[in-house]
């Protein structure tokens, strides 16, 4: 199958598709935290490089089937989510951002002194085992479970905090539970992505996953629309492939990346799609037609 | 048994005192009013009651459990359900989702079947969507049932809210100023639902109002709060010939 498709794909496109496939899974992990129960986090890359880092030792030093390594990655940052989670359910907006900042901080500065992990260097001849099919496979699961969650009644608790935490509370949601699950949940698909991103790249080192990659994938869930899985997705393809483009004025890329999703916060300040609802759009369709006749 | 019961409950913030030894008790089945004017603690004692805030003296039993020692997604998971005087509707979900969420807070299947969609958890989902759509068939909400919260007109979000409630199957609902901004003739249909409500669903109403006539209407039992303080209680005729309350609370409109 792979090889089919490395003969079809052009390389350079193969990568862009690979990429975005990885950035889908980082960021349905952020869509949980940040856009479904409303904790702004910013330190995302902190769990992609706990997965990275994990993933990458473990198949260096062991010959543990790829899904194990994977897993193990995914758990690593899932446990330091749930760390990190509990503190974080006295703090709001701007103080979580800035806990959640450090945190990714402490993160990398741990890395660039790991023996371990290569120190500053990073770590090279990482086994290349992230393949286009096993990218597409984890990422429908990965979707469908998110569909599937989010459509549950326990998905529209999760909504229910971002929306309104008293009433929440008052409706029975045991909103400390859910906060620190969801942050688990998160961590866990950034940790997933991380170890598929290092067995990809071949090479990580701690830079990769400073401040400006948690902003990257932040910028993709706030693009498509906070707490929407279509949304989500759309947000990856346009700033995964908006780059590509913008690499003909080089140097204004981050001037037209910024300019790009200022206008598009102002035209519309919900994202793309976060308030486009897509099972009651045939729904709506005919209702307007029995309002004429009433009226 | 009283259903609920408030013994000499206190509340202050910050050196103000918002509730003074108060008392309540409440019969099952009641529809029990509490009335003073702006400011005088009603919307305090709610809190109380539903765990928002926990009482600087004083206990609360809902049949013989004592609150005190509850957090609020307890409180409303044994049965007491509330509306808010300022709606707290969660705007970005549809009608019928804000319903799901209280059927969330009840339900018996484990959050992770819950989650991966497990056959005993579809089968309550389903059992959820019928018993949402006969509460939203109820209170008049049903054609909306798809359109988000924050569509609706006021006097919809104000039966939402209404109907958020009692999908906790809640032995005790809690309203506050349920007839706020509500014209005359919503307000007679609202004194219709809150009726039939208590008489279908076999459940005990408090409600907080500073509308006398709905209060007189409606309740069994009203209590008069001024300044934190429970100045009166009984039947509405009893009420209405009070002296203190005439002169406290009556006399203003007068
Ligand atoms: N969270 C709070 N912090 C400070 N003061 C409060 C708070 N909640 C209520 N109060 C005060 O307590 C008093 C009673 O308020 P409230 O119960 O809302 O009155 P009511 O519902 O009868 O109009 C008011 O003086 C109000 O300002
Ligand atoms: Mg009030």
């Amino acid at each position: 199958m792979d090889a089919f498709i490395t003969q079809q794909i052009d390389a350079y496109y193969l990568r862009i598709i690979i990429i975005i496939g990885i950035n889908i899974i980082l960021a349905l992990g952020l869509n949980l935290t940040t856009g479904v129960t409303g904790q702004l986090s910013m330190g995302h890359a902190g769990f992609m490089s706990l997965g990275a880092y994990t993933a990458a030792i473990l198949s260096l030093h062991t010959t543990l089937p790829f899904v194990v390594v994977l897993i193990a990655g995914a758990m690593a940052a899932a446990l330091f989510g749930i760390i990190i989670g509990i503190p974080s359910l006295r703090l709001e907006g701007d103080y979580l951002a800035i806990v959640t900042i450090g945190f990714a901080e402490i993160v990398r500065v741990f890395f660039l002194n790991f023996e371990l992990g290569g120190k500053a260097v990073g770590l090279a001849g990482i086994p290349q085992q992230t393949t286009f099919s096993i990218v597409f496979l984890i990422m429908m699961v990965v979707i469908f479970l998110n569909i599937t969650l989010l459509n549950s009644h326990t998905g529209k608790a999760l909504y229910s905090i971002r929306e309104n935490e008293i009433a929440a509370q008052a409706c029975g949601v045991n909103t400390t539970q859910l906060k620190i699950l969801c942050f688990a949940m998160g961590a866990f698909l950034g940790g997933l992505g991380g170890g598929l991103y290092a067995s990809y790249m071949y090479y990580i080192s701690p830079g990769e996953f400073g401040f400006m990659k948690s902003i990257e994938i932040l910028n993709m869930v706030v693009l498509g629309g906070m707490g929407s899985i279509p949304g989500t997705i759309l947000g990856v393809i346009i700033l995964t492939i908006a780059p590509e483009f913008l690499r003909v004025v080089a140097d204004y890329r981050l001037l037209f990346y910024g300019a790009m999703l200022v206008i598009l916060m102002i035209f519309r300040p919900n994202g793309l799609m976060g308030d486009i609802r897509w099972y009651d759009i045939k729904k709506r369709l005919p209702k307007k037609e029995v309002k004429k006749c009433q009226s | 048994m009283p259903i609920l019961k408030l013994s000499d409950i206190s509340m202050e913030f910050g050196g103000l005192r918002a509730l003074d030894s108060v008392d309540l008790s409440i019969e099952e089945h009641q529809i029990y009013g509490i009335i003073g004017p702006n400011g005088a603690g009603k919307t305090t004692i709610f809190n109380i009651i539903t765990g928002i805030y926990k009482p600087v003296k004083g206990n609360l039993f809902f049949k013989d459990i004592n609150l005190k020692n509850y957090p609020p997604y307890k409180i409303a998971r044994m049965g007491i359900g509330r509306t808010f005087q300022n709606i707290r509707l969660f705007q970005k979900l549809s009608v019928i989702d804000n319903l799901r969420v209280s059927a969330h807070g009840i339900s018996k299947v484990n959050i992770i079947a819950n989650m991966l969609g497990f056959p005993n958890s579809r089968r309550e989902e389903k059992q959820i969507m019928l018993k949402s759509g006969q509460l939203l068939e109820m209170l008049g909400l049903y054609e909306k049932g798809m359109e988000l919260a924050d569509s609706l007109s006021y006097g919809e979000q104000r039966r939402l809210e209404i109907a958020r409630a009692l999908a906790l199957e809640p032995a005790l609902l809690l309203l506050d100023e349920p007839a706020a901004g509500m014209n005359a003739s919503e307000k007679i249909e609202l004194i219709d639902t809150i009726k039939s409500i208590r008489d279908n669903m076999n459940l005990t109403i408090l409600l907080v109002e500073h509308d006398m006539s709905l209060v007189m209407n409606i309740c069994e039992s009203i209590a008069v709060l001024d300044y934190g303080r429970k100045i009166a209680d009984g039947d509405p005729a009893s009420i209405r010939n009070d002296e203190k309350v005439i002169s406290s609370y009556l006399g203003m409109g007068a």
